[in-house]
């Protein structure tokens, strides 16, 4: 697909690119740390993405070919917008194979395929901050991180097993990066935290509305809160998808009619129709 | 600065303003290992400002302050980096607010309230932290079986004690308390009273106690401090200071005491 004229490649001015860069070499020069940078006005609304697609457009070249995600799905509004937003303005190939995608662009899931080292991956960011509910001061919260003085969330989790009897906390899980900041993984579910650690690819988080960029470098080891005698455990329904049948990816419930029917079904689409399609190969060979 | 030696926190000429001419002025005393000092003054004396500069939660215009840890270092403590100050802050210091609110966490229950000093230092076993807890708990003579309440749903006498609970369980050694008795009425005033004594004398507690209850300050101070206008006007031990004052104001306080 050609670009529209009147547009800069991938919307952005250089300039703006540039910063955005700039700030992005230094989230990854600082594993987990966040880096304010002077997020732009775009064609969406705060929520629908900003931080992530101004990442994308800055990382974004000719050659790339992009896939765009949202709660695993590549045929989501969010998901479907931002991927021919991209296609208008910079003109670069799209796709929805994970394979085959250089940068991928997700909101709340990381695909079911393990990533390589040729792909990007960026995460649409709403509160970068994981202290923020626990501390609402700015000005405190970079203290907090400054100093790594992060028993505010030791305690917030002691809560959880205390009330609940184990760690509630299903999506945003916290974690620590290359064993200093304490990062907030966007709201993906908890079941997706094992793939942030050493992975392949470069992780790069960006929030809009909070200005906020920060970065997950590959290979880099990210732990899981938790408590020696509550370690960090992910939570699965236990039932197989209804359509693949697959039994290890992240499933979403949904439901079927007004009888109380439901299904739960693969988040990842492109994972679930790669697997329909190895099936239908084999039942045809 | 000279410290001596076995003092565990020293201040000279400690001195702060408001920017109104009320704050503290030039103020120095010695406090030693096990030692429990009280300052009493009539409100706006400087009495709270203080117990704020020796806490860290004021920075001083002037003057010094060392603290001697365990080990027998002297650290400048108004030199101290932020790190290192937090650290000491939530270890061997302890800061029992006038208002059980201000030092607690009031959206955490009780069981985290205690614990939170443990896993701001590293303690990462929940078992062990809620043991913790349920030990500080039975000691400050809370139900063990409200852990897991809030604070707000705790009385006011609860709540004080809950957190003088918060501030001991990392074993400090310095405890500073503003009127931790204030708002609570008579008979809890006692109880928590006794408590205070109890546990400072079995931990050997170095205490700073701020009060304007003369009651309070005889039964707990070894030591006493007048406080009038920012200054100090008179010190001595406690049963000297109230039973021969020099200071007219000493006088006057110590006359107006209501017998009961």
């Amino acid at each position: 697909m050609s670009a529209d004229s009147g547009y800069n490649f991938a919307y952005l001015d250089e300039q703006t690119k540039r910063m955005i860069r700039r700030a992005l070499l230094k989230a990854v020069a600082v594993p987990g740390y966040q880096v304010p940078f002077a997020s732009r006005e775009m064609p969406l609304p705060y929520g629908w993405g900003t931080g992530g697609i101004q990442v994308t457009a800055a990382v974004l070249g000719p050659e790339d070919t992009l896939k765009v995600i949202d709660q695993g799905a590549d045929d989501t509004t969010n998901a479907v917008s931002i991927r021919r937003f991209f296609a208008r303005t910079a003109g670069v190939a799209t796709t929805t194979r994970t394979i085959e995608a250089s940068v991928i662009q997700t909101r709340h899931r990381i695909p079911e395929t393990p990533l390589t080292e040729d792909q990007i991956l960026v995460y649409q960011v709403p509160i970068p901050e994981p202290l923020r509910w626990l501390e609402p001061r700015e000005a405190e919260t970079r203290a907090l991180h400054a100093l790594g003085d992060y028993g505010v969330m030791q305690v917030e989790l002691y809560e959880d097993i205390a009330i609940h009897g184990k760690i509630k906390r299903a999506y945003d899980y916290p974690v620590e990066v290359a064993g200093r900041y304490l990062t907030s993984p966007s709201p993906i579910p908890k079941f997706d935290n094992p793939k942030l650690s050493d992975c392949p690819a470069l992780q790069l988080f960006g929030a809009g509305r909070e200005k906020r960029i920060y970065a997950i470098p590959p290979y880099t080891a990210v732990r899981s809160l938790d408590f020696e005698d509550h370690p960090f455990a992910v939570d699965h329904p236990g039932h197989p998808c209804a359509i693949c049948g697959d039994t290890d990816s992240f499933l979403d419930e949904i439901v079927i009619d007004d009888a109380g029917g439901r299904i739960f079904v693969c988040s990842d689409t492109d994972h679930c129709r790669e697997r329909q399609e190895g099936q239908a190969h084999e039942n045809a060979a | 600065m000279k410290m001596p030696p076995d003092a565990i926190l020293s201040a000279r000429d400690l001195c702060f303003d408001y920017g109104n001419g009320q704050g503290v002025r030039r103020v120095s005393f010695d406090l030693w290992p096990g030692d429990v000092l009280g300052i009493v003054g009539e409100s706006g004396s400087g009495k709270t400002t203080l117990l704020k500069l020796l806490g860290g939660l004021l920075a001083p215009s002037g003057g010094s302050l060392s603290y001697r840890e365990t080990s027998g270092e002297v650290l400048d403590l108004l030199a101290l980096p932020e790190a290192r100050r937090r650290h000491l802050a939530r270890t061997e210091l302890g800061f029992v607010h006038q208002n059980p609110r201000d030092g607690l966490r009031l959206a955490v229950t009780a069981g985290g309230n205690v614990g939170e000093r443990l896993m701001a230092t590293g303690s990462r076993h929940y078992g062990r932290i809620r043991q913790s807890a349920l030990d500080w708990l039975t000691r400050v003579e809370i139900d063990g079986a409200r852990i897991d309440e809030r604070p707000t749903e705790f009385s006011g006498g609860m709540q004080q004690r809950l957190q003088i609970a918060r501030n001991l369980v990392s074993g400090p050694r310095l405890v500073l308390m503003d009127e931790p008795t204030g708002g609570l009425d008579v008979s809890v005033q006692a109880r928590l009273l006794d408590l205070l004594r109890s546990l400072v004398a079995d931990l050997g507690l170095s205490v700073v106690i701020v009060t304007h209850d003369l009651g309070v300050a005889r039964l707990l101070a070894d030591r006493l401090m007048v406080m009038q206008g920012g200054r100090v006007i008179e010190e001595g031990l406690t049963d000297q200071v109230l039973d021969d004052p020099r200071e007219p104001y000493t006088q006057l306080l110590v006359s107006s005491v209501l017998a009961a």
